[in-house]
């Protein structure tokens, strides 16, 4: 069992009138089956409304499944009793970097979680210096969130989740709001903590160039999981990327088309690199 | 004109009163604040006036700086004197010139009173300047959380105070783009009478509202994902520990109440 795992996962949305009388009730997850191993990095692709938001919330028991299982490191989200122990496992790095920071010191910021934790106090600062460090903001430790970039704000946040030592982080989003600098830092820094200090991430995104890296990519649509394999195998199916309303990236779309031109370069390019060698070849 | 209003910012410099543990800088404002009161003569306000100028000495603020906190309740300050002057009974007159009757008594109390209120708004902002507001909330919530047995959520007070003062910046900040966007739209802030100025403030107030419960609730659940659930069982990563210099800083307070009482005690024996 890897440390998430979904089965049959359905989430209803169910809207009221006055009188509680059910008015309409909305699938956004549809029958979920998932499996992520430890160490994984995988993106989570889709359109808005495509359900991948609710999904996050459903592995950080934001929200509760309707009907199906999800366990997240073994534990069952149903269960109340585990809800902290979940969250602690599972963090989460939401899309707006101003309104998940709560405190106004950068190191003070990072030492909210542990401090939730009831971790002791000596122990609180060895997190707070180490994932600083980690997320290449420690020389900024001292400073107050408001002078930040978005880009180091996120970084500060996903310091803040790191501090709690989970064993995966969800990113719900955390580029949607960033300049394309801060969005390059961001990627960087949690391909970086995926690599070298072995953390699961999941990156719900939808951006195509965020998840060239990832090694295996969910493509997500009215609910349901409707593609999966590696950023090469999902990016090969051009077309089909299209009728969910993704856009490829533009390198991909480059070969894509030289490919339809009768150009002999091969399938799921998916850096400007890749394209240069085919081409090369080619000629 | 908001720039003006000096209490409630923090003044950065390296000093003793500066180091000092929050928790004793409210009990001794505190404190000051109440004998301001209680003693209200001569002595009183001697005594008063010199423990201000040595703890404002001590947190090395220049004095120009901390007068400037003055400024907001100029008006308030002569009013109050002005009151007292003309409208305090008393039989040792002085000057008499129709109406206008200016007596000894009135004289004293005027003065009296615009030294208390000035020692009373310098006093104040003495500690906000020498307290970062971080600190500030810290000590409340250490110092008040005796309140706990008594059922007042201090914890989530103080939270609650930390919050906002993080939030302040970046709702000053949204207040201005939204008031360029409707400006770009055509509302006019600053033309006509103040009826038709304050309706042209709805269009700012209701984004900044909606925007401001949409932030509460994103940080909530941020709040909730780092496992904040109350102050009960939380750890802390900068806890207030009482030092040496705070056992000192109490002691002089003693003094200065024991000094306040023995020179009360004094002077009532001469007069």
């Amino acid at each position: 069992m890897g440390i998430i795992q979904a089965e049959n996962l359905v989430h209803e949305y169910i809207r009221r009138d006055e009188d509680g009388n059910v008015e309409e009730i909305n699938r956004a997850l549809d029958d979920i089956n998932i499996d992520i191993q430890a160490g994984q990095f995988i993106a989570i692709l889709g359109h808005n409304g495509s359900g991948k938001s609710t999904l996050a919330k459903h592995l950080n028991a934001i929200l509760m499944p309707t009907e199906g299982t999800l366990w997240v490191d073994g534990m069952d989200t149903l269960d109340r009793e585990n809800i902290w122990k979940v969250r602690q496992s599972a963090g989460m790095v939401f899309q707006n970097p101003d309104n998940q920071i709560v405190a106004n010191v950068v190191e003070e910021d990072v030492g909210f979680g542990p401090e939730n934790l009831g971790v002791p106090t000596e122990d609180i600062w060895k997190r707070v210096e180490e994932c600083l460090k980690d997320v290449r903001m420690y020389e900024f430790r001292k400073a107050s969130p408001n002078h930040l970039s978005g880009g180091q704000k996120q970084r500060v946040a996903i310091a803040g989740i790191l501090a709690m030592h989970p064993k995966c982080i969800v990113l719900d989003e955390p580029t949607a709001m960033l300049d394309p600098v801060g969005r390059k830092e961001v990627i960087k820094t949690i391909t970086r903590l995926n690599k070298e200090e072995n953390i699961t991430v999941i990156l719900i995104t939808h951006y195509m160039e965020e998840v060239v890296n990832a090694d295996a990519v969910l493509v997500m649509d009215k609910g349901r999981i409707v593609m999966q394999g590696t950023p090469k195998e999902v990016f090969s199916k051009v077309d089909k990327l299209k009728e969910y309303r993704l856009t490829v990236p533009e390198v991909t779309l480059l070969a894509h088309k030289l490919r339809q031109k009768g150009v002999p370069v091969s399938k799921g390019i998916l850096t400007t690199e890749q394209l240069v060698e085919e081409i090369k070849k080619v000629m | 004109m908001l720039r003006d209003i000096t209490i409630g910012q923090y003044y950065r410099e390296e000093s003793v009163i500066h180091r000092l543990d929050p928790r004793v800088k409210l009990a001794g404002t505190f404190i000051y604040i109440i004998l301001l009161f209680i003693f209200d003569n001569i002595w009183g306000y001697a005594l008063a006036t010199l423990a201000f100028a040595v703890v404002v000495k001590a947190s090395r603020i220049p004095l120009k700086f901390i007068l400037k906190g003055l400024r907001p309740i100029l008006f308030l300050l002569l009013l109050t004197v002005f009151f007292n002057m003309f409208f305090v009974t008393g039989t040792h007159v002085i000057l008499q010139y129709g109406i206008i009757r200016i007596t000894w008594e009135g004289l004293k109390s005027a003065a009296f009173m615009g030294i208390r209120l000035i020692l009373l708004i310098l006093g104040s902002s003495l500690m906000t300047y020498t307290t970062t507001p971080n600190h500030l909330t810290d000590g409340l919530e250490k110092g008040l959380n005796w309140m706990n047995k008594f059922k007042v959520p201090i914890h989530e007070i103080a939270m609650m105070m930390s919050i906002a003062l993080r939030f302040i910046p970046i709702l000053l900040e949204e207040t201005d783009i939204i008031m360029k966007a409707q400006s770009a739209r055509g509302v006019d802030f600053e033309h006509g009478r103040v009826w038709t100025r304050a309706k042209n403030m709805v269009p700012i107030l209701v984004p900044l509202f909606i925007s401001a419960f949409r932030r509460a609730n994103d940080l909530a659940r941020a709040m909730e994902a780092r496992c904040y659930r109350g102050g009960e069982g939380r750890t802390k990563m900068k806890p207030l520990v009482y030092a040496r210099r705070d056992r000192a800083a109490y002691l002089l307070v003693v003094v200065y109440i024991a000094l306040l009482i023995a020179g009360d005690r004094t002077l009532a024996y001469f007069l």
